[in-house]
């Protein structure tokens, strides 16, 4: 593929190429950058209401104020944790669940029609139920992130065990292997990238549940900052949050999917 | 020479909601220790069955099956299966993925580590033992395949149509190889093939079973002239043409 003297057109090929990847990154920043400077120039010449809409430089103004005070850490921390904390729970607790489907043929097909309902169930409905369950504390909103993730997780973990090829579980049968040594030599080590790739939806969906917990509950996080900010109408906080909440998913995001491309690469 | 496999009687049903299959009926035979021998039928059979059978996977619904004057009981790390495709771990090395059977038989230590390392050098694969197998050429993978196969070192191989997955090179170049290895390692095999020439080339035997449900339809002892006794250079032996027409003949009649 790389011989020494490539050619012409295939320099220019490169080139090209290069060129297209670089205007696309500018036109990203660039659409970012029109965005904040559109939004602030719009509320400076009044042709929308900064008090309703926020603005940039008032924004900014919101996050000096609560650095200095700290609470942006407090706050933006209380939802990590509890987003971390619901994330790892669901995906391994549904993983958990998942074996034990895979284990037993029978209590799969029992489950199979109340976790098709489960799953098209829209979890924040119990959102109230678990609040007078559980009470007003960080539980109820880290349950509320498990349940956001936990079914699909399930569904999705247990589909992916039961793809993995027959006949690679036939020749560990052929070497003498029962069922838990076909567990943990082939269908876990199979199903590695399946798991990861539910944990990185799962860290979306956690958030979900995490910021629906934090607007019941209502005592910290980002998602206490927006509803609270919302009803005393402080719109500078509430955007300030969203836009914390934005830079916080990607984060969160782009971490495990740096995990995932650790783990793979050790293949 | 003293029988390894006896095959007394065997029959194997298969039950599903669609109906009863009958895959083997009343079949009976013997394989003696240290042969080559080949199955040779037409599709669907119950070639695969009948090696399950011998392997312990799979009980038979009537008759018994001996493995050193042992009935079956389960698979035992004394009959080694290798199977169409080499279904190699892709999460595991080489060398890992050759004493998996001796992790499953809770068998690995120090000697038996070393025996396995022994035969990834002796066969060619030293430097690629920390290799991962899609760093591996087909033939390269089939071979750690048979070597994850030795590993347990077992007495009888049992080889479901083991090369079919490569290309006509790489098939000819590897059922060599791996019959010399077999060879050189005294085990006594039980190859299932379509290849009529690849059975013939190998083979001390070669076994023809009807079509579904199968039985024994006639049994060829297979004597070539030849110098040295391999299966590329047997292919040239007088006699070969006769072999491979009888055999193709008998199972034409249940193709049509
Ligand atoms: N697990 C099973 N359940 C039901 N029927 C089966 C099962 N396995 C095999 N059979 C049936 O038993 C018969 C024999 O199958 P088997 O795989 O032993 O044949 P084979 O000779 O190995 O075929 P091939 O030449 O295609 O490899 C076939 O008709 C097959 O459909
Ligand atoms: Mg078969």
């Amino acid at each position: 593929m790389y011989n020494e003297n490539i050619s012409k057109e295939h320099l220019e090929y490169i080139r090209k190429q290069n060129i297209k990847k670089t205007a696309i990154r500018v036109c990203q920043c660039l659409l970012l950058i029109m965005f904040f400077v559109l939004w602030e120039a719009a509320a400076n010449l009044r042709w929308i209401d900064p008090f309703i809409m926020s603005q940039p430089t008032r924004v900014l103004k919101t996050v000096a104020s609560m650095t200095s005070d700290g609470s942006i850490f407090t706050h933006t921390g209380i939802t990590v944790l509890e987003t971390i904390i619901g994330f790892l729970s669901g995906t391994i607790l549904g993983t958990l669940i998942a074996i034990v489907l895979w284990w037993s043929d029978f209590t799969s097909k029992v489950l199979d029609p109340y976790l098709v309902v489960l799953n098209a169930l829209p979890k924040t409905a119990l959102g109230p139920i678990i609040l007078v369950w559980i009470g007003g504390t960080t539980g109820s909103i880290i349950v509320m992130a498990l349940l956001v993730s936990i079914v699909v997780t399930i569904l999705n973990v247990y589909l992916a065990f039961e793809s993995v090829d027959e006949d690679k579980i036939k020749l560990l049968t052929t070497l003498g292997a029962k069922k838990p040594q076909i567990l943990t030599k082939v269908i876990l080590p199979a199903n590695v990238p399946a798991i990861i790739s539910v944990l990185k939806v799962n860290v979306g969906l956690s958030l979900v549940g995490v910021i629906v917990g934090e607007f019941l509950v209502s005592k910290a996080g980002l998602g206490y900052l927006i509803i609270y900010g919302g009803q005393v109408f402080k719109m500078d906080l509430v955007m300030t949050s969203v836009l914390i909440l934005a830079v916080v998913a990607a984060l969160m995001y782009l971490s495990v999917n740096w995990l995932e491309k650790k783990l793979t690469k050790m293949r | 020479m003293e029988k390894v496999v006896e095959i007394k009687n065997v029959s194997m049903n298969y039950h599903t909601m669609q109906g009863e299959t009958q895959a083997i009926r009343n079949l009976s035979l013997d394989i003696k220790n240290g042969e080559f021998v080949s199955i040779v039928g037409p599709s669907g059979c119950g070639k695969s069955t009948l090696l399950s059978l011998i392997s312990g996977i799979l009980r038979p619904t009537s008759g018994s099956i001996l493995v050193d004057g042992e009935p079956v009981t389960g698979p035992s790390g004394n009959v080694g299966y290798m199977l169409q495709k080499d279904h190699l771990f892709e999460w595991r090395t080489i060398l890992k993925n050759a004493t998996l059977g001796l992790e499953i038989h809770k068998k690995l230590n120090k000697e038996s580590l070393a025996h396995v390392e022994h035969l990834l050098d002796e066969y060619g694969l030293a430097d690629f033992k920390h290799h991962y197998p899609k760093q591996l050429s087909g033939g390269m993978r089939q071979r750690a395949a048979l070597i994850r196969t030795l590993a347990t070192n077992p007495d009888i191989l049992l080889l479901d149509e083991p090369y079919s997955a490569l290309d006509y090179q790489t098939r000819l170049a590897i059922s060599e190889e791996i019959w010399l290895i077999i060879r050189k390692e005294k085990k006594t095999a039980i190859l299932v093939t379509h290849d009529i020439a690849e059975a013939v080339a190998a083979s001390d035997r070669v076994i023809v079973l009807t079509g579904r449900p199968a039985e024994v339809k006639n049994i060829h002892e297979i004597s070539l002239t030849c110098d040295t006794r391999t299966p590329i250079l047997c292919r040239e032996a007088p006699e070969f043409r006769r072999y491979f027409n009888d055999i193709w003949k008998e199972l034409d009649i249940h193709v049509q």
